[in-house]
């Protein structure tokens, strides 16, 4: 049992430090050959996440409504996506004639490198972290509001008038449940005293913050989810695709490869709120502690963290997914009318709340 | 008072979205409850109803006679002109010349399937057969001429 | 070269966009013809032709057999009755009387029918506002009404079963077992309709207080079937010039007077349950009898002008047919309900925003090749 909890992600990264110093002895070298692994395994990582997602939003679509989903190609159909994949790859970069083409091409990159850079602080397992920022929150949530920029870029260079409106509600949309991402994080932020991601796993030691913090954490939490499936886009709050309203909305003159990365993107995204949803509510790779249940406690730690991890960020992924494939959409008032009127009050007084109770420690 | 609206609508609203999420959550968890059929795989076991109308067909009987007199009722009876009979003299073993048909020439590329010519037809010499899977390459491959080579009327039927 | 803040306006300096003719959600070839201000609508205008097939005149150069055929391509969720209407225009001319087994079976495939569209309508309601998963919930109810019309019929939608006189054949044997299975299916999953759709507070808050149609505005632009009943007017031809024996059921017109978006759903909703409610009257009492009446080979309608109405899932469908003693029809023209109830669309969504459109076109329930024939 020892060997297997040995056998983490973290030590594997020691010995592979280890390894790789005795081979190349030039200090920047060895820098920056270890950039490039954990880029590219980072970047084969993300590839594949994205492959499973789209599996699993299909199966999980195709469940909900009665449907069996992909099955044809690959083990109950698990190797559809990456048939999709070479489909959208053969197929033409089409850049329509009165759009900036430069822009126009350029959009996907930003949007897919934003995507990417929101990576960064995340901490999958115990002790096994890209970069230990001090102020991960507070990065999180600046890159991810710079999704906007793609968007906007997309949809204006386009050339499209259904573009324009997608992406001038993008504007709109992404600003105003930018506020309630923000409180709703703070009131974590208030109860840890920390913005580092490690920090506030650690302080979950005890606990997970949802449990810990009663109500208040609980409310943050649900506003949480609810703004950060409008902030990533998705439906209910898909105003800026919109289907049957703006017929795909900022990415309607994307084919192939470019519209590939939009969608890569858009899974990335997903992955990205759950992790951080996961992370300050649930503990992150904390595993499941009850206080004074020792015995419980030590089944709980057998559990690799990693798994912890995954689990509930899988979790939290599967709940935005519910929501698409539950709710029909909201109209743009309504869309704005929900944030001012309900999430950012409410998360206001919520912050108030948690703050009352940190400074009087009525959490455990 | 208006407080007491806004967190009453808030709870309303919550109760509502669970309740459906609580309705897509039953079924992503009873796979039963599928609905899909998976066409081309169940194909032996696929059964259509008898009186699915999916194409006419002229039944020959084993001795390759059919009931077709060449009255010409369906090709009338049809709105869009998908019939054309072609009809020759034969002389009779008693030496009498009768109408018979040479060739009974059947446009599935523009029929309707509205199953008026079966209506029509006095001798029930057509029907409506169950045969779906019409696609084709090529529109000629939709010209069908229905009454088999060598074939002939049957006896008794006028 | 990027299109400037000049291109997208045209020469009066209005922001207009297509809906249609290819779009998702107008439910075929139409086009809506949008002055934007903003997200708010500020004009709206139909553009219609681009699915005409000019059905009144071919039904000039078609027998009075075959003109009614061709019906059930305009609405064709409402393909028997629009059959129905071309039968009753014919038998009224001729003035021959029904069967009664054949009227009796006439009203529970129409009804039927009316239910299977109704589900139709709630699918692509939802389809409409970004819910897919009701689609699928209601499609299940209508795939078995619809397999039910294809043991009956011989086919799914253009079913072709109703011919002036009566019907075309006989029921199959286990029809009224079959019927009965899928009414108990509807009702055991009406609930869930609910739930996942109707009940939900972004569907209601999109729909209410949305695209409201007065009485007035309803009786002035034509408008008949849901869309009339939402806003008060009562205008169910069942009730009002019973045809085929309707006058001896027992139903209630559902009349609502809200008359926004939601209101027309709700009325939806209850119509389907009352058309449960005269299937179950009639399922058990179909009486012995002929089917159909006997007519002439050729039937020939005496000189004169006939028309007959029917209620079809969408509104009062009128056929009027003139005669010059013929075995074709001189004339034939119908009054289609969606092409009134189109109508409303303009009036009804201005000043809303473009996702309201989309949700008034969705309870409006269009069926573009209806419009145009
Ligand atoms: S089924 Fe109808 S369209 Fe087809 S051949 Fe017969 S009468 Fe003509
Ligand atoms: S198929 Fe029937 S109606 Fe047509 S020509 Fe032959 S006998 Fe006459």
């Amino acid at each position: 049992m020892k060997t297997l909890l040995s056998y983490s992600f973290s030590s594997l990264a020691t010995h592979m430090h280890n390894w790789l110093k005795n081979v190349i002895t030039n200090d920047l070298l060895l820098t920056v050959t270890e950039l490039v692994i954990i880029g590219v395994c980072l970047l084969v990582f993300l590839i594949l996440l994205a492959f499973f997602l789209g599996y699993m939003e299909r199966k999980v679509a195709a469940f909900m409504e009665l449907r069996l989903g992909p099955n044809r190609v690959g083990p109950k159909g698990t190797l559809q996506i990456v048939a999709d994949t070479v489909k959208l790859l053969f197929k033409e970069g089409f850049t329509p004639d009165a759009a900036d083409k430069f822009l126009f091409n350029l959009a996907p990159g930003i949007i897919i490198t934003t995507a990417l850079l929101a990576v960064a602080p995340i901490a999958y397992a115990k002790g096994f972290q890209l970069w230990d920022i001090n102020i991960g929150v507070l990065y999180i949530s600046s890159v991810s509001s710079m999704a906007v920029i793609g968007i906007l870029m997309a949809g204006w260079s386009s050339s499209n008038k259904y573009s324009l409106i997608g992406a001038m509600r993008c504007g709109a949309q992404i600003v105003s449940y930018e506020l309630s991402i923000g409180l709703s994080l703070i009131s974590i932020v208030v109860l840890t005293g920390s913005l580092s991601l490690n920090d506030i796993v650690e302080s979950q030691a005890n606990g997970w913050w949802i449990f810990k913090g009663h109500i208040p954490v609980l409310i943050s939490f649900v506003i949480f989810v609810v703004a950060s499936t409008a902030e990533i886009n998705r439906a209910p709050f898909d105003l800026v695709e919109a289907d049957q309203e703006l017929t795909g909305g900022f990415n309607t003159e994307y084919a192939g490869m470019k519209f590939a990365m939009f969608l890569m993107a858009e899974y990335i995204n997903l992955f990205v709120v759950s992790a951080v949803a996961a992370t300050i509510f649930l503990g992150g790779w904390m595993p499941f502690h009850i206080g004074g249940l020792t015995g419980f406690n030590h089944i709980m730690d057998y559990i690799p963290s990693s798994i912890w991890f995954f689990s509930k960020t899988l979790f939290i992924i599967f709940i935005i997914m519910q929501f698409r494939w539950t709710f029909p959409r909201l109209r743009i008032d309504q869309l704005l009318n929900l944030e001012w009127k309900y999430l950012l009050p409410i998360s206001m007084v919520n912050v108030l709340l948690v703050t009352l109770m940190a400074i009087m420690g009525w959490h455990f | 008072m208006f407080l007491k609206e806004y967190f009453g609508s808030i709870f309303s609203s919550i109760k509502s979205l669970l309740t459906g999420m609580k309705l897509t959550g039953y079924y992503f968890t009873h796979h039963n409850k599928i609905i899909t059929e998976e066409y081309p795989d169940n194909r032996a076991a696929l059964k259509m109803p008898e009186r699915f109308r999916g194409e006419v067909i002229m039944p020959h009987d084993e001795k390759n006679e059919h009931q077709c007199t060449g009255c010409q009722s369906c090709e009338l009876s049809c709105p869009n002109g998908s019939i054309k009979i072609i009809t020759k003299q034969e002389i009779q073993p008693d030496g009498k010349k009768k109408k018979r048909i040479d060739t009974w020439v059947y446009h599935l590329d523009m029929c309707t399937m509205c199953g008026m010519c079966v209506e029509a037809c006095p001798t029930t010499a057509i029907l409506m057969g169950n045969e779906f899977e019409h696609s084709q390459y090529e529109k000629k491959y939709l010209k069908k001429v229905l009454n088999k080579p060598g074939s002939r009327l049957k006896d008794g039927v006028e | 070269m990027l299109l400037g803040e000049e291109d997208h306006f045209n020469e009066e300096g209005e922001f207009v966009i297509n809906i249609g003719p290819q779009h998702p959600s107008t439910h075929g070839v139409l086009r809506l013809k949008v002055w934007l201000d903003g997200e708010t609508i500020k004009k709206v205008e139909p553009h219609l032709g681009y699915i005409h097939r000019s059905i009144e005149k071919m039904s000039e150069s078609f027998s009075y057999r075959q003109f009614g055929y061709i019906t059930s391509r305009m609405d064709y969720l409402s393909a028997h009755m629009n059959n129905q209407a071309c039968a009753l225009v014919v038998e009224k001319a001729l003035q021959v009387e029904v069967p009664a087994r054949a009227q009796v079976i006439r009203i529970i495939l129409c009804e039927l029918s009316r239910l299977s569209s109704h589900l139709l309508w709630f699918a692509s309601a939802g389809l409409d506002l970004g819910g897919v998963t009701p689609f699928f919930y209601a499609f299940r109810e209508r795939e078995a009404i619809n397999s039910i019309m294809e043991e009956t019929c011989g086919a799914r939608l253009t079913q072709n079963f109703m011919v002036p006189g009566g019907i075309i054949t006989d029921l199959q044997p286990d029809f009224q077992k079959r019927i009965k299975e899928v009414l108990k299916q509807f009702k055991d999953n009406y609930h869930e309709y609910n739930e996942i759709l109707i009940g939900n507070v972004i569907f209601q808050n999109r729909m209410k207080d949305v695209g409201v149609l007065t009485r007035e505005d309803a009786i002035a632009l034509g408008c008949t079937g849901p869309v009339a009943r939402a806003s008060g007017l009562s205008c169910d031809i069942r009730k009002h010039y019973p045809y085929d024996g309707y006058e001896k059921i027992q139903f209630d017109e559902v009349i609502l007077t809200g008359g926004d978006s939601w209101a027309r759903c709700e009325v939806r909703m209850a119509e389907m349950l009352q058309s449960v409610h005269i299937i179950e009257q009639l399922i058990d009492n179909i009486p012995e009898g002929d089917i159909v009446a006997k007519t002439k080979n050729v039937i020939k309608l005496p000189k004169g002008e006939f028309y007959q109405r029917v209620e079809t899932a969408r509104g009062e469908l009128g056929v009027y047919i003139v005669s010059d003693g013929g075995s074709t029809p001189y004339r034939c023209k119908y009054r289609s309900p969606n092409f009134s109830n189109l109508m409303a669309i303009p009036h009804i969504s201005k000043g809303h925003k473009i996702g309201d459109l989309i949700a008034i076109m969705a309870t409006i329930d269009l069926i573009i090749p209806d419009i145009d024939r």
